[in-house]
């Protein structure tokens, strides 16, 4: 009796995953022909998408959250495999670790905020703007559920289709240019990707290897370990391809101040929310665990050109005069410290990276919200037209002050851990650098922090505070947040709140994974020092000292 | 020979029917006279039936017979209303019902399509190098007539001509080549062919003249695939022809070019060791050859597709010139030298993406096909501007034969793409895998400019839908096949790897027993393997 409940559940949980996928991408299939129904310019399909959006954040919430196993977080949980092309070793099988958990939860709980916030901000095609939506969360979802490496490619490209029509047919006037940018930029580097994938696998049928085609993301880690360094290197290079032009990392970053200019609020908040987290996943699922060797040698590069977008970037913000392209910009700066976290290879960078990915989506996603908000009301994205809001706005000053705080990286608030971390990782790095380089690293990558404080600070010094200022393309009085704006900021100000005081949980939850993301590297590390061990005995003693695991294990003790 | 003609049935069932869409054609009444396509349509499906039936056939036949009824029942379909509109502009309607030879021309259109379609089978099927050369030569010669008979202009005509006179030159080509293969092993047979290189590669005096006579095969039928020195033809050809046709001709003489290139490429040696996919063959230069040609097929045909700004037919004559080279690399990779993975099967994956490719590139032409302007068939992105407005389910079509052109998931493409990237992987052709998808990523750039077109521009209100009946009707049933077909083709893939397993056998591959391993097999397999690998630890 008990066995056949157990096996039912055990049945009822492995589906959890594959529905997640395809609620949302059937539910918003059927959205036009709802709107079609009723012919209520598009309203049925609003609270059509919303009901879905929100169905699957409590499913999330229920059936993955609460029966989440937290005491074997090492172990890809809710697994569940369909086969796709067996003959050419493709499946769609599907498991979620810690990591995804957050990132699943950071996006079924973000869309039906996304949806809910843009109820006015479409006029025309609604079902449509709305069906896009969904077929984005559908994609995202399937990104960190994926434990089949094509499977994960296919949603990861997927993500394109959507997003370039919700920039190109609901973004402002240069939406065609944004939309294309943003279509070469991550198609090039995707299908450059592709290649890097496609060897991988092979190298993984040799016959010394699985002797089979094998698109397993375990599979290939496996095997790709046994790669040689410069086969290594060059699929580091077309992984790189795809996914830091996702993330964005500093010289392929251009296409996001267009993208996310030109978008609907809601292509922003996802954009920035989730889409770009795609990138920063995928570096820390694949790129690090597969290709140890080659991590070594390009991480202290990868680490300066995330230096140079944190400091470059930044310093562009200061000089912008258009609110939103600031807030891009410091997507772009805030997520070189993601990808410093990761590539400092110990449990704090990574966990920090994690972390980052997640308070970044809420901070930066509740500050596009508000942005959209005001634009809604004036029509302007110029910071000059605005001046004093605190008196006419004042719940939405609030919102606008509190989030910019959780954007800076205030203590007690939830950007502060993740960038906190991701420092601290960094200065302790036995990979970006020596134990004398690697702070370097981590002071400049630091001045960012500054940086960020001033221009977040300006912008709301400028907007919020002074003399009151009403853009011009003003019609009539200026209304406040109404309750459904409220209703949409709040949980993610809550949000925020909590993580920034209690984040111990969730860091907590994530060392497992973590700890198996980064012992390759590890790994290679000991490998690549023990021959001048065997050389100089006399050094043995001090290097041993330092080798990461002993900081690591000092650490977390 | 009894059993010879059972298996040549489906061509026989397509010349009869192509005898009597001729002679319907010249009924008075204009109800039989519209008769003619049906027939045409019910021979397609009777042939696919006989080719699906006769389980004697040899397997890479029966699937590329199978392949082509079924797509060309499509391509009937979109097809359908060329001939019927010639002429139509200038005639009343009382001239349209009353018969006048010189009017009606769809029995001999019809006609000439299924004689097309079943000279792309006999290749398929062919056993001997004559039989071969008169069957591409069935192939494209009805080609030359439909395209001067698809529209009343000079440009069809001159269309006509230059295919007409290139198509003769690449027959002289291919011909001097057989002859060449004939002198240097004294045999027109396949299977004898093959011996007889088979003798000569391991005694070691592979004749020089069969590497001539390959290469001269390979660049003659290069003008039916339309890869790189051979693909001039291709762009002016496309623009002349009715869409219709043009659909027909990215199709049907690829796949009889691609056929017939396997064909040859299997003629040396008769065991997967002297094949001349294995890199110790003599005749491994032509590989090489293929390998570059390949590589300067896509690049060329993408980037005259995105120099292209204003005919969107053209455009798509050049993307069907870099499909070629994708498929190319298929060619290149070859069948599996060693194991059975199919992965490392790329006549497989050339099978697999021409039904991609295929059913996509149909599903683009019937739609631009659909689309007039002041009684013209549409021709420039201007004509397709804001489809989106005008007509949803085509632009919808549209759309999804765009991403499976371009290799995007959730279409059939992307299956292909990986399939046949993957195949050239297995077989060490890194650098041509990177060269594809640097090429797929510069092919974005003109699909991305018909999407774009069709949705955010402002319509053109002179551009009108106006398509005969069948036509959208075939581009939602194979926008529907690729969309199903990419969340499951193992059935197709399994198709695929029996037909080319044994391709250059000693006899001609009859019914190739593969030993499949199932995934449980594979799976206590790698079990023992790790098992092994930590022991050895």
């Amino acid at each position: 009796m008990l066995t056949t409940l157990a096996e039912q559940t055990e049945i009822q949980t492995s589906w959890i995953l594959p529905l997640l996928v395809i609620i949302p991408f059937l539910g918003g299939l059927a959205l036009p022909f709802i709107a079609k129904n009723n012919q209520d310019e598009g309203k049925s399909a609003k609270y059509a998408a919303a009901g879905i959006t929100l169905f699957t954040f409590f499913a999330s919430i229920f059936f993955l959250l609460l029966k989440f196993d937290f005491n074997n977080t090492a172990e890809m949980q809710f697994t569940n495999n369909f086969a796709w092309m067996p003959q050419l070793g493709l499946n769609f099988s599907f498991g979620i670790d810690s990591i995804s958990l957050w990132l699943i939860l950071l996006t079924t709980f973000l869309m039906p905020i996304v949806v809910i916030g843009s109820f006015n901000a479409v006029k025309q095609r609604v079902a449509e703007f709305f069906l896009l939506l969904l077929l984005l969360q559908s994609a995202m979802i399937g990104v960190f559920v994926a434990t089949d490496i094509m499977f994960f490619y296919i949603c990861f490209e997927f993500t394109l289709i959507p997003l370039y029509f919700l920039i190109g047919v609901y973004g402002s006037s240069g939406r065609f240019k944004a939309a294309r940018l943003l279509f070469f930029y991550t198609f090039t580097g995707s299908m450059l990707t592709l290649s890097g994938i496609l060897y991988t696998a092979w190298f993984a049928s040799q016959p010394d290897q699985f002797g089979h085609w094998t698109f397993n993301i375990n599979n290939l880690i496996t095997a790709a370990s046994h790669m040689s360094d410069s086969q290594q290197f060059w699929v580091m290079i077309t992984m790189l391809a795809g996914f830091a032009v996702k993330v964005p990392l500093f010289p392929v970053h251009t296409w996001l101040p267009y993208a996310h200019t030109e978008a609907p609020t809601a292509g922003s908040v996802v954009l920035a929310g989730v889409l770009l987290k795609l990138g920063t996943y995928a570096i820390l699922r694949l790129a690090i665990p597969m290709l140890p060797n080659a991590v070594l040698v390009v991480a202290p590069y990868v680490g300066i050109l995330a230096i140079c977008g944190i400091i470059y970037t930044a310093l562009i913000c200061w000089v912008q005069k258009d609110i939103k392209k600031l807030v891009a910009y410091s997507s772009v700066s805030h997520l070189g410290f993601c990808v410093l976290g990761m590539f400092a290879i110990n449990t704090q960078g990574a966990q920090g990276a994690v972390m980052y990915m997640v308070n970044h989506g809420l901070s930066t996603g509740a500050l596009f919200l508000c942005i959209g908000m005001i634009y809604e009301r004036f029509h302007t994205r110029e910071m000059s037209q605005y001046g004093g809001l605190a008196t006419t706005m004042p719940v939405w000053s609030f919102f606008m002050v509190f989030f910019c705080f959780a954007s800076v990286g205030l203590p007690g608030l939830n950007g502060f851990i993740g960038e906190f971390l991701c420092l601290f990782g960094a200065f302790d790095s036995n990979v970006l650098g020596t134990s004398t380089t690697s702070p370097i690293y981590a002071a400049t990558a630091g001045t960012g922090m500054i940086f960020a404080a001033i221009y977040l600070l300006y912008l709301v010094g400028k907007i919020v505070f002074g003399p009151v200022k009403i853009p011009d393309s003003a019609h009539g009085t200026v209304k406040d947040l109404n309750k459904r704006e409220i209703g949409v900021l709040t949980p993610i100000a809550i949000l925020c709140l909590y993580f920034g005081l209690f984040p111990s949980g969730m860091l907590r939850s994530m060392d497992a994974p973590v700890a198996a993301i980064n012992a390759p590297t590890l790994q290679a590390l000991e490998n690549k020092k023990r021959p001048a061990l065997q050389q100089n005995p006399t050094h043995n003693k001090q290097v041993k000292l330092i080798t990461p695991a002993t900081i690591n294990a000092e650490i977390t003790q | 020979m009894s059993e010879k003609i059972a298996q040549l049935a489906p061509e026989i069932i397509l010349a009869i029917a192509a005898v009597f869409t001729m002679i319907i054609g010249l009924f008075p009444n204009q109800k039989f006279r519209n008769a003619a396509p049906w027939i045409a349509c019910f021979a397609l499906a009777l042939a696919a039936l006989f080719a699906w039936q006769d389980t004697n056939a040899p397997q890479f036949a029966a699937y590329t017979k199978i392949m082509i009824a079924s797509i060309g029942i499509l391509l009937l379909w979109v097809i359908q209303g060329v001939p019927e509109s010639l002429h139509a502009a200038r005639l009343t309607n009382a001239q349209k019902i009353k018969f006048d030879p010189a009017n009606v021309v769809s029995g001999e259109f019809y006609a000439f399509f299924l004689i097309s379609l079943a000279g792309a089978m006999l290749c398929a099927s062919a056993t001997d190098l004559a039989w071969l050369f008169l069957a591409l030569e069935l192939t494209s010669l009805p080609t030359y007539v439909m395209i001067a008979i698809s529209k009343d202009n000079d440009q069809a005509q001159e269309s006509s001509v230059k295919y007409f006179f290139l198509g003769a030159l690449s027959a002289a080509f291919f011909l001097y080549g057989f002859t060449l293969i004939y002198g240097a092993t004294g045999q027109t047979e396949f299977a004898a062919i093959r011996n007889a290189t088979q003798t000569q590669i391991l005694a070691g005096n592979l004749s020089p003249l069969m590497i001539a006579g390959l290469v001269l095969s390979v660049i003659g039928i290069g003008f039916k695939i339309a890869c790189v020195p051979m693909h001039y033809y291709t762009a002016d050809v496309y623009q002349g022809a009715a869409t219709g046709v043009s659909a027909f001709l990215a199709f049907v003489p690829k796949t009889a070019g691609f056929v017939s290139l396997i064909w040859i490429l299997s003629l040396v040696g008769n065991t997967p060791q002297t094949s001349i996919w294995n890199t110790d063959s003599p005749a491994h230069v032509v590989i090489t050859m293929l390998a570059i040609l390949a590589a300067f097929t896509m690049t060329v045909g993408n980037l005259m597709g995105v120099v292209q700004k204003t005919n969107v037919k053209r455009v798509l004559a050049y993307s069907s010139i870099a499909h070629s080279g994708y498929l190319m690399l298929g060619l290149v990779a070859g069948p599996y030298i060693t194991g059975t993975d199919t992965m490392g099967n790329g006549l497989a994956a050339i099978l697999f993406y021409l039904i991609a490719y295929g059913l996509a590139n149909l599903a683009v032409f019937a739609v631009i096909g659909s689309i007039t302007k002041n009684g013209e068939e549409a021709q420039t992105y201007k004509d397709i501007a804001g489809l989106k407005s005008k007509n949803t389910p085509l632009f919808i079509v549209l759309i999804v034969g765009i991403l499976s052109l371009m290799g995007l998931p959730p279409v059939l493409g992307f299956n292909g793409k990986a399939f046949l990237f993957g195949s050239a992987t297995d077989h060490g052709y890194t650098w041509l895998v990177v060269i594809g998808v640097i090429n797929s990523a510069i092919s974005a750039v003109y699909y991305i400019r018909i999407a774009s077109t069709s949705y955010f521009d402002a319509p053109d209100e002179s551009a009108i839908i106006n398509p005969p009946k069948m036509r959208p009707i075939a581009a939602y049933v194979a926008t529907g096949f690729s969309l199903l077909f990419f969340l499951n083709s193992s059935a197709i893939i399994d198709q695929t790897a029996k037909a080319t397993a044994n391709i250059n056998a000693p006899q001609a591959p009859i019914k190739a027993n593969v030993t499949t391993t199932t995934p449980q097999t594979k799976t206590t397999n790698l079990k023992q393997e790790i098992k092994d690998k930590t022991s050895l630890k």
